[in-house]
């Protein structure tokens, strides 16, 4: 029996996003196949995984995933070094959450200058993000990049209402951007056609906005495949970026991923794996071991 | 791979007689292309050619039914390599792996939480399928007495693990009422395997260690008149897995290539043997394209994850989920409960309940049916809209279940405040958050009777 494998080629590739201190720089995207493809294509950088931490002690987390951080959740340098130091992890995504108008409502300044410390502290690539609420994020987003200035950051989320304040600081400091539109392509397309006007595609990194098992998993699933189809296959210049997945808070938030400490881990790391199967680019995880078997599963083969 | 109306109507007689009900031969074949009508309405097509037309118009990927009754699993006759494409129709079957070489009370408690594996979750049942039965003792005897314990102790359909080819064609003959899948068929043992192949006609397991050599087994056993088979490319680790899968789905679909036009199977119970890495390559598995997954495990926390990811991934795109229409109590309410109101759309349905529980304030949710829409799409259609959520209030007797007279409306539909309090005189009408995130701390600070 003669048989030839289907291979497909694509002739555009994904852009390539490079985040993060000179020494310890990140690159996400840059393939020219679907995840995983590496039977046809190149994969040359695998996907990026940030470790979660805020810069106030969690009020609502389950303790099961409070556990691995008691020691350190008071103290956001602390918190990142143990990621860092004990569980291996090589980037973070720090939540300015004490900028929440409706919590602490925190000024930008104060939360810029916590954001430099921690930068400094890890020294490694860095994810910083307001709290989804559009116009403080957009003064907070810009205090930062200016506080963090060279320190090559990836700054989020960007949204239609606050993109050219944030955009353009980071561009001014050195920065790259999460840009965000909620489960549509469409909306991600237009966002990105309005950045591009002033600021680098291969700076971007698309948020379609992310779920958790059981909880719209299949929106967010089919929203990143279809985005980098429309990138590989249509070759949509405007759908090229990479994409991230952040599923830690939407994770922790399932009631079955408080019920025991292997669901939880396994409703994270599950949500987070098929994620990367659909086309994530980089991932945001709160539990140790949820990024260690991530990590472990993509890096073996 | 969908056969034009050109290429049919080559095999047609052309002579436009009109018997068929259709007034060319070429508007019948069109019409057969798009699957609207059927090659015998054509009394004059030759048989040859009819049988060709035939095997080039059967699906591209074959339908493999394994056991028998209510538990029968169906998998195979997928149409697309991508959800977002049509759908994913025929769950992946999870069967759980009994050895013969485990302890026996191993396999007692197995076969006991196998058996009583019943998961619920919002209205849908999430089991398991299939029994794995493998033999890995040196011993035919109890392989056998192990094949017969399974088919005591569970109604569930049998999948049969034997490199005895012997011994496994015994245990398919014990079992062969139960319609098992018979597993696994090689380059090696399928010219010995076939006679009784032929004869039990089961499901049938193949296994090789490349697709080309996949595609020889099934075309020899095809050719011997078997018609359902499972394949199994031996894939070692979860990226094997997610490239043999793929071409495998892809030489049947856009290919058409039919000696690998069957459902698949994975094992990730022997690749991995660390149980949370057994669990994500199934997931893996199940995500790209594999008609059954066998487990090692039966641990809920493990299984529980898995089957609600397998869920999710096969919903149907093209329908809305919906969740029924009523009054869900959430963390038993009571009189002085605080009643929130939204959309049956699943998700709007998952969200907003989800922060009432991680709120642990006591609600009642009240669901109005909106045929899936979200908010502001059902508010516009009139699906949501003051006069038809009036209505629901009433109907549903949501009233009698209080003592109060508020009602919390999603923050995002503001112009129904006031169509409401029109509508529901008495009734204080309270804007909820935009967000169902902001939900905990809406109600822990705003809400009192
Ligand atoms: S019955 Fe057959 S021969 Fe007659 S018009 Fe129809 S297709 Fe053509």
């Amino acid at each position: 029996m003669s048989y030839e494998p289907p291979l497909e080629k694509y002739t555009v590739s994904i852009r390539e996003v490079a985040w993060g201190p000179a020494a310890k720089l990140k690159k996400i995207g840059g393939e020219n196949t679907l995840p995983f493809h590496y039977f046809e294509g190149a994969l040359p950088n695998p996907a990026g995984l940030a470790m979660e931490i805020l810069d106030v002690r969690p009020e609502s987390w389950s303790p099961i995933v409070l556990e691995p951080f008691e020691d350190v959740v008071s103290d956001p340098v602390r918190w990142a070094r143990k990621c860092i130091d004990v569980y291996g992890a090589e980037a973070l995504c720090l939540r300015l959450v004490s900028t929440d108008p409706m919590g602490m409502n925190k000024s930008a300044g104060e939360a810029a200058e916590m954001a430099k410390k921690v930068a400094d502290a890890a020294g490694v690539p860095l994810i910083v993000w307001g709290t989804e609420a559009e116009e403080k994020d957009a003064e907070v987003l810009v205090e930062v990049a200016k506080a963090c200035s060279g320190g090559n950051l990836l700054l989020g989320p960007v949204v239609k209402g606050n993109y050219p304040d944030v955009s353009k600081a980071a561009l001014e400091h050195g920065h790259a951007i999460v840009a965000q539109a909620s489960m549509d392509a469409n909306l991600t397309k237009e966002l990105n056609i309005a950045l591009c006007k002033s600021f680098p595609p291969d700076r971007i990194v698309v948020d379609p906005t992310s779920s958790a098992l059981g909880y719209g998993f299949e929106y967010t699933y089919s929203i990143i495949e279809r985005i980098k189809q429309f990138g590989l296959f249509d070759k949509d210049k405007m759908m090229l970026m990479p994409i991230l997945a952040d599923v830690a808070a939407d994770c922790w938030r399932a009631k079955e991923a408080k019920e025991s400490k292997e669901q939880g881990i396994l409703w994270e790391a599950i949500t987070g794996i098929s994620f990367l199967l659909a086309g994530a680019n980089l991932l945001v995880v709160r539990h140790p071991e949820s990024y260690r078997l991530i990590r472990e599963m993509i890096m073996e083969c | 791979m969908a056969l034009k109306g050109a290429d049919i109507l080559k095999s047609l007689p052309k002579t436009n007689c009109k018997e068929c009900g259709f007034p060319t031969c070429f508007a019948f074949a069109m019409k057969i292309a798009t699957g609207g009508a059927k090659l015998d309405q054509c009394p004059h097509i030759n048989p040859e050619s009819k049988a060709e037309l035939e095997a080039l118009l059967a699906p591209p990927m074959k339908l493999v039914t394994i056991g028998t009754g209510d538990k029968a699993m169906v998998i195979g006759e997928e149409e697309v390599l991508f959800r977002h494409e049509k759908s994913f129709f025929r769950e992946t079957a999870i069967a759980i792996l009994l050895s013969d070489d485990e302890e026996p009370g191993v396999i007692d408690e197995k076969l006991r939480k196998i058996q009583g594996f019943h998961f619920e979750r919002i209205g849908q049942k999430l089991n398991v399928n299939l029994v794995a039965v493998s033999h890995d003792s040196q011993d035919k005897g109890k392989y056998t007495s192990l094949v017969k314990k399974a088919m005591e102790f569970t109604d569930m359909p049998l999948l049969l693990v034997s490199c005895e080819t012997e011994a496994l064609l015994e245990a398919a003959a014990l079992c062969a009422r139960r319609r098992p899948l018979v597993y696994p068929i090689t380059k090696e043992n399928v010219g010995a395997a076939l006679p009784k192949l032929k004869e039990l006609k089961l499901p049938v397991g193949v296994w090789a260690k490349s697709l080309e050599e996949l595609a020889g087994v099934t075309a020899q056993l095809q050719a011997e008149g078997i018609e359902e088979m499972v394949l199994d490319p031996g894939s070692k680790n979860m990226l094997e897995a997610v490239r043999d899968q793929t071409l495998i789905r892809r030489s049947a679909l856009k290919k058409g290539f039919r000696p690998l036009g069957y459902p698949t199977m994975a094992f990730p119970c022997f690749m991995y043997s660390d149980k949370f890495k057994e669990a994500l390559a199934a997931a893996a598995c199940i995500a790209k394209y594999a008609g059954i997954v066998v487990l090692n495990q039966v641990d809920e926390r493990f299984l529980l994850p898995v089957l609600v990811q397998r869920f999710n991934i096969y919903t149907d795109p093209r329908r809305p989920m919906t969740v029924e229409e009523k009054a869900y109590e959430i963390l038993n309410p009571d009189e002085n409960s605080p009643i929130l109101i939204s959309t049956n759309y699943a998700l709007d349905y998952f969200i907003v309940s989800g922060a009432i529980e991680e709120a642990g304030i006591p609600a009642y949710l009240a669901i109005k049916n909106t045929d899936g829409l979200g908010v502001l799409a059902a508010w516009t259609s009139g699906k949501f809209n003051g006069e038809a959520i009036a209505e629901f209030i009433k109907k549903f007797g949501i009233e009698n279940k209080v003592k109060h007279r508020k009602l919390i409306i999603p923050g995002v539909a503001r112009k129904l405040k006031g169509e409401l309090e029109e509508e529901l005189p008495g009734w204080e009408i309270i804007l909820g958050p935009q967000e169902a995130s902001e939900i905990p701390k809406f109600l822990a600070e705003k809400w009192s009777v």
